[in-house]
């Protein structure tokens, strides 16, 4: 069967089979192609005995050098971690009110912040921190218990009316229902409402308001940020701004309970959530001593210096 | 063939030369009669073919002096450019070519190109795509005869051969011979130049992207990053293997592009051709000179084999391994010459313009192949490509505004029942230094304001001042703020307008939007 000839068109040799007519020719490669070949056939052979390669029934062969892309991951995670360290270290031994002053490292507090606040904070203060009926919206400039820095950060460390920390931010406000009958309810209703623009004043409400309210709630319903006694005359309402939900909440007050982080976060992470809560938009400069002492020193490095000059 | 003959007249693969028609597949083939008892390699059969070391003549002539200029432009280019400095003021490295992987900059004198105008490099390549179409199918295989780096490599290994071990006869004696102390000690110092040669190409590489003489002084103190090592180290192993020894392997076994361009020659592509009409029957001058009416002018002196870089007899036709580098035009002229018959039996030429020669039509010069219309739309392509991305170099600004709005939440009452609204606004300086930048609300109610994380709220105005440093894009979160009692329902369009307030006053608008509260009453 083997015939081998020289092609004529080609003048290459042919295999020397022939099926049916068609033939095939012999046109050599290189060697050092054969050579590559046997090179990557020893690659293989060491691969194997290296890295995992035979699957078995529930694992594969593990290869001598121990390699695993899980390994990977755990390595560059511990890195990362170790990477961060020093971060923390850093907004640890930074007084809260000071972190603005280093630009960076507030930044990096701020992401820190948005990171945590996405596990520990969503829940109730939503994924945009625009909150809902009776859960603070932290996007605004309106602070029942304060909105500086350190404020924010003493709010989230200890809970509001959190039971069993002692530190917690705590008031309730009495139920008047019993206390002031229905025309009286619907008089301080509409003097409350009148507050902040949406009904006609109410002189009856007023007198009203000036016996029983305003020792918390200020007499032009300004609120108390120390006694976290909501301001009545802005256009934000906790649990909602219309006049049902106003008489409700005189009758019967509901009272919105926070957690006391410090029982499940580390201080650096409670810290880095309050700077993330105060970069959303309505956070407030501590009072003007504190904030100076805070910034002399490298007032040039802080934006704001940068662009106001 | 006996070997001793093969030292002293290397024979081509000793065939009748292939006939120019044929070459196009249409007239009748000439019987052949190779033999390929000689290449048997490998097991007994012709499987594999054993390596043949090309051991090019040394020769002079108009392309020779060609190849040399465009290798060393080329070489003087590659080694010589991460060299050259360009200030660019303090906030820009001062290299004129500059790959800034890390920074993700690309600097090529006055030109920056920043990652979002990865078109330019992208239409460049495209440019050298159509470009190779272009040359292709003007000169041939021009781009591997004298300009590919593979050639260029291999063209310098070949001159080390030559320097050490003399010329191509010498190197064949030498190859056969046994390994003496003598052999041993030039094959040593042989390749001791080409790993010299080898490790400046890839060292060179590296220098592109990062500050070359920093780069220079961390590299041989132990400092550089380990990927610059490991490119030197790759790259010098490739250069000493692809250049001094795979040569012209590469190019036949290889390389994609022969292969492709074998597609895109065509009866009117200048290619280096043998003008067999004109050269055959080949005989000796001895031959000729007894039966001058037998014999053509080839005098089958094999000089066109012994001077090609890739080893190939160019009278056989177009091949696979022909580069066209041009060395046998200059080897048979030379020939041809001391002869005493007329230039160019081997030259630049297209097949039609041989086979319209042969009938007998007078030489047309090879600048005609030219003027075809393949060309011109090649060129036309390239031109255009080349022109939009001049236009777009010269007329793009180095200022950009981007603006993202908050989506959650949307918008923000606050205490004074005022609305807030926030975004976030990138501001890109693409120029060497710090620019302060105004951004100015346009289209909102009067009363609107706005101020930024940098900015308190007190300070907020119709306009912001945004220093933003040399070379950057400068992230920053802006609120603007509506005054309370506008009665509106539906989300207002807006635009920010950025303008650099420097000389050139470039601007950029950002369309955008204002999300309202519901009424709830």
């Amino acid at each position: 069967m083997v015939n081998k000839r020289i092609d004529q068109p080609t003048g290459t040799e042919t295999v020397g089979h022939e099926w049916d007519g068609i033939e095939e020719l012999n046109t050599p490669l290189p060697r050092w192609w054969l050579w590559t070949f046997y090179a990557t056939i020893a690659w293989a052979l060491v691969y194997v005995v290296l890295y995992p390669a035979w699957p078995l029934i529930d694992k594969a062969t593990a290869g001598t050098l121990g390699w695993s892309s899980r390994g990977d991951l755990a390595r560059e995670m511990s890195a990362a971690e170790a990477a961060r360290q020093g971060v923390f270290k850093q907004i640890a031994a930074t007084d809260i009110e000071a972190l603005g002053n280093n630009p960076e490292l507030m930044a990096q507090a701020i992401a820190g912040g948005a990171a945590a606040f996405k596990v520990n904070c969503v829940q109730c203060h939503g994924a945009g921190a625009a909150g809902s009926a009776g859960y603070p919206n932290l996007n605004d400039d309106d602070w029942i218990w304060g909105g500086t820095l350190s404020e924010i950060e003493y709010t989230i460390t200890h809970g509001i009316r959190w039971e069993g920390a002692d530190a917690t931010r705590a008031n309730y406000m009495p139920a008047f229902a019993g206390v002031i009958e229905g025309a009286q309810v619907d008089a301080v209703t509409g003097h409350v409402l009148s507050l902040s623009g949406k009904a006609k004043p109410n002189p009856a409400g007023a007198q009203l308001f000036a016996d029983n309210c305003a020792a918390c709630h200020g007499a032009s319903g300004e609120g108390m940020v120390a006694m976290g006694a909501p301001a009545l005359n802005d256009a934000i309402w906790l649990f909602g701004g219309t006049a049902a939900d106003v008489k409700k909440q005189i009758l019967a007050p509901r009272h919105g309970v926070m957690p006391a982080w410090n029982e499940r976060l580390d201080p650096v992470t409670i810290k880095m959530l309050a700077a993330y809560v105060h970069s959303r938009g309505g956070g407030q400069q501590a009072a003007p001593v504190a904030l100076e002492a805070a910034t002399t020193g490298d007032v040039a490095q802080t934006p704001k210096a940068e662009t106001d000059g | 063939m006996a070997d001793q003959k093969d030292i002293e007249r290397p024979t081509p693969h000793g065939e009748p030369p292939r006939d120019w028609a044929g070459a196009l597949g249409s007239d009748a083939e000439t019987p052949r009669l190779a033999s390929v008892a000689e290449d048997v390699g490998f097991m007994g059969s012709a499987l594999y073919e054993k390596g043949k070391t090309i051991h090019n003549k040394r020769i002079d002539g108009p392309f020779r002096r060609f190849k040399w200029l465009v290798m060393l432009v080329t070489l003087a280019i590659y080694y010589v450019t991460p060299w050259i400095r360009w200030d660019r003021g303090p906030y820009a490295p001062d290299q004129a070519v500059l790959i800034d992987l890390a920074n993700r900059r690309f600097y090529m004198f006055d030109i920056e190109i920043w990652p979002h105008e990865f078109y330019f490099v992208a239409g460049m390549l495209i440019m050298a795509g159509i470009g190779l179409f272009l040359v292709t199918s003007a000169v041939g295989r021009a781009w591997c005869g004298y300009a590919c780096p593979q050639t260029v490599w291999t063209d310098v290994f070949q001159h080390v051969d030559r320097f050490f071990d003399g010329d191509r006869n010498a190197r064949i004696r030498l190859d056969k011979a046994p390994w003496t102390a003598s052999k041993i000690a030039r094959r040593t110092a042989k390749w001791a130049v080409y790993a010299a040669i080898a490790f400046w190409t890839g060292g060179a590489w590296i220098m592109y992207f990062a500050d070359a003489p920093t780069l220079t002084v961390d590299f041989w103190t132990g400092n550089a990053a380990p990927v610059a090592y490991a490119t030197v180290a790759i790259l010098t192993g490739t250069t000493f293997w692809l250049g001094g020894f795979m040569r012209e392997q590469v190019c036949i076994y290889m390389c994609p592009w022969p292969r492709i361009q074998t597609a895109m020659l065509d009866e009117k592509s200048l290619i280096v051709t043998y003008k067999d009409w004109r050269g055959e029957q080949r005989g000796s001058l001895k031959k000729a000179a007894k039966n001058p009416d037998q014999y053509g002018d080839c005098i089958d002196c094999n000089m066109c084999v012994a001077v090609c870089p890739t080893g190939v007899d160019i009278r056989e036709g177009q091949q696979i391994g022909c580069i066209t580098c041009g060395l046998c035009i200059d080897a048979c002229d030379k020939v041809m010459k001391e002869v005493g018959r007329p230039r160019g039996l081997i030259d630049y030429a297209t097949l039609d313009q041989c086979k319209a020669e042969a009938a007998g039509a007078p030489a047309t010069p090879a600048w005609k192949a030219l003027l075809r219309p393949r060309i011109f739309i090649y060129f036309g392509v390239w031109g255009a490509i080349g022109a939009g991305l001049l236009f777009a170099l010269g007329t793009r600004t180095h200022t950009d505004l981007t603006v993202s709005p908050d989506r959650n939440p949307p918008f923000m009452l606050l205490k004074d029942g005022s609305v807030r609204n926030a975004y976030t606004l990138r501001l890109r300086n693409m120029e060497a230094r710090p620019r302060d930048m105004e951004v100015a609300l346009m289209g909102l109610p009067q009363g609107a304001v706005m101020w930024t994380d940098a900015v308190a709220r007190e300070d907020a105005a119709p306009t912001q001042v945004i220093a933003v440093p040399a070379n950057e894009t400068k992230v920053v979160r802006a609120y603007v703020m509506l005054p309370p009692g506008i009665d509106e329902d539906d989300s207002l369009a807006f635009t920010f307008r950025l303008t650099s307030l420097d000389e050139q006053r470039e601007t950029d608008l950002a369309e955008t939007t204002f999300a309202m509260p519901e009424d709830d009453e």
